[in-house]
């Protein structure tokens, strides 16, 4: 369960990027968040895994608060938090397998990750999660060799092998063309039911939210304007 | 809102004003230092035609090819590794004062301070310097191409950490991985390419420069075509000359194969 509750933060004085942000996340739900471009989207999924020091407010990740772990405890809380990025965000030179594996770095001794040394589960595991997203015969390419929807579906790969609690996704499908757009949306929704995870999408499109998303939120100006479940507006729009 | 067409043509107004004022200060420059243009124009091929007749080698001053060939060799292993180990120096550094990876404000605006230092203090004056101390030997035209080149390079990994590598640097912290797997697995993984064009060309450079530092720290092949030049050896000089053009041109052809390969 994640509770969210009276989130603010300002980038500058008296000029509120976020006020008195709250909403609550089942697992098992994949959730939308819509609203214009500068509406504070990407300001409440950074506070989520604390990449962004919000002010005020209260981040509780089943019943525990993130805002006020110390940095031991805020690597533990991140690598339950995976994140999806809109330019992707991979090492582009490395191998696909590579990329998949640095999501096991929140686990690793600090050596052991500095060398990059994983053991044989993390390999066998990170292989059958590429399967899971459709890339098994591309482990050993580079990830600059790959397509959008591609190098979207191994940023998608190296979350999964966090044991994440939390999806966090920033504008996924922002840089795709309609057709892998269509086809990472359904790989996070079912991703969502399969793991139960709590899947948070920033999105601004509406159709796209209403076709997979079951719970919408809408921002608008660093304020929520609406939380519901998506029937309600399969329902009335 | 400005009206495009307005915009055009102001801006076309703009070049114009600045070609002009770049002519005027180069009509008042000579004015001022009394050079004469179509002289000095006139000068150009007549210095040629001179070097033409005296600097060419004769099949006499084959006999100071291996002497050349020997200081060469000394210059560009100078260079190379005055560039090595700047580079070592330099990443370090640029790690610690870069805006993505680096520790604070305050050690970002030191190492950028430190940058310039080095940077913009020219070579022929780091070498008068430390002549000062360290007498004529190789060591002085190593420490003078090393501390320019340091300048250089931190300034120009800083942009390519910055440039490169802020991306993937946040997709690996939000993983949870610690800052030193962050930059071991993501941050020069990432900046490697760009980081090798440098010291490549950072080294062509120096070769050239350290000819130059040579004729001053009395070492390498400078030296050689400075004696060369002031006993009257001129086909020797001009076969050193034509060394040293072989050599530069050879590396840039190295190092341009060699990005091809890693870029
Ligand atoms: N680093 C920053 N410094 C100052 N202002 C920022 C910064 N990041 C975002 N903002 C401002 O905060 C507001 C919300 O931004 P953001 O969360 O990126 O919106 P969205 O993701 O919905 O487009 C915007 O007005 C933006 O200009
Ligand atoms: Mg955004």
């Amino acid at each position: 369960m994640l509770e969210v509750k009276d989130l603010q933060k300002s980038y500058e004085k008296d000029k509120p990027a976020l006020k008195d942000i709250s909403f609550n996340i089942k697992p098992g739900t994949f959730v939308a968040i819509i609203g214009p471009s500068g509406a504070g989207k990407t300001t409440i999924l950074r506070s989520l895994n604390q990449l962004i020091k919000d002010d005020n407010g209260q981040i509780l990740l089943d019943g525990n608060d993130i805002r006020t772990a110390n940095k031991t405890q805020l690597r533990k809380y991140r690598r339950q938090i995976g994140m999806v990025f809109q330019n992707y965000n991979l090492v582009e030179r490395l191998t696909v397998i590579e990329n998949v594996l640095h999501g096991r770095l929140g686990y690793k001794s600090t050596l052991a990750g500095v060398f990059g040394r994983y053991t044989q589960e993390e390999k066998e595991e990170a292989m059958s999660l590429l399967k899971k997203v459709g890339l098994e015969n591309f482990a050993l390419q580079r990830c600059s060799e790959l397509s959008g929807g591609q190098k979207q579906r191994v940023g998608i790969a190296r979350s999964l092998i966090q044991h994440p609690k939390v999806i966090l996704c920033d504008e996924p499908i922002t840089s795709l063309d309609p057709a892998s757009a269509q086809n990472v949306m359904e790989l996070l929704k079912n991703l969502t039911e399969e793991y139960n995870l709590i899947c948070i999408a920033n999105l601004h499109q509406i159709n796209m939210a209403k076709m997979y998303a079951d719970q919408i939120i809408g921002i608008r100006k660093g304020r929520l304007v609406f939380d519901e479940a998506a029937t309600y507006y399969q329902r009335i729009l | 809102m400005q009206s495009p067409i307005k915009y055009l043509s102001h801006k076309g107004w703009h070049q114009t004003a600045i070609i002009a004022i770049i002519g005027g200060i180069y009509i008042l420059g000579s004015q001022i230092l009394n050079f004469d243009n179509l002289n000095g124009l006139l000068a150009v091929p007549k210095a040629f035609a001179w070097l033409g007749v005296n600097f060419k080698p004769t099949a006499h001053s084959m006999q100071y090819f291996p002497r050349i060939w020997q200081k060469l060799i000394q210059t560009v292993l100078l260079a190379i590794s005055s560039t090595m180990v700047a580079a070592i120096i330099a990443i370090f550094v640029a790690l610690l004062g870069s805006k993505v990876t680096g520790i604070n404000g305050f050690v970002q605006t030191i190492v950028r301070a430190i940058a310039s230092f080095f940077r913009n203090i020219p070579l022929v004056a780091w070498s008068m310097i430390l002549l000062f101390s360290f007498k004529q030997s190789d060591f002085t035209g190593f420490l003078a191409l090393l501390l320019m080149s340091v300048g250089y390079l931190i300034r120009a990994f800083m942009e390519i950490i910055e440039d490169e590598a802020s991306e993937t640097m946040l997709a690996l912290k939000a993983t949870g991985a610690s800052y030193f797997q962050v930059i071991f697995q993501a941050v020069l993984p990432q900046i490697l390419p760009s980081i090798l064009s440098w010291i490549l060309y950072m080294i062509e450079n120096n070769v050239r420069d350290a000819t130059l530092v040579g004729i001053l720290t009395g070492t390498g092949i400078g030296f050689i075509f400075d004696i060369y030049y002031k006993s009257f050896r001129f086909d020797a000089a001009g076969m050193t000359v034509l060394a040293i053009i072989f050599v530069v041109i050879a590396l840039e052809t190295i190092s341009n194969q060699i990005r091809k390969v890693i870029l």
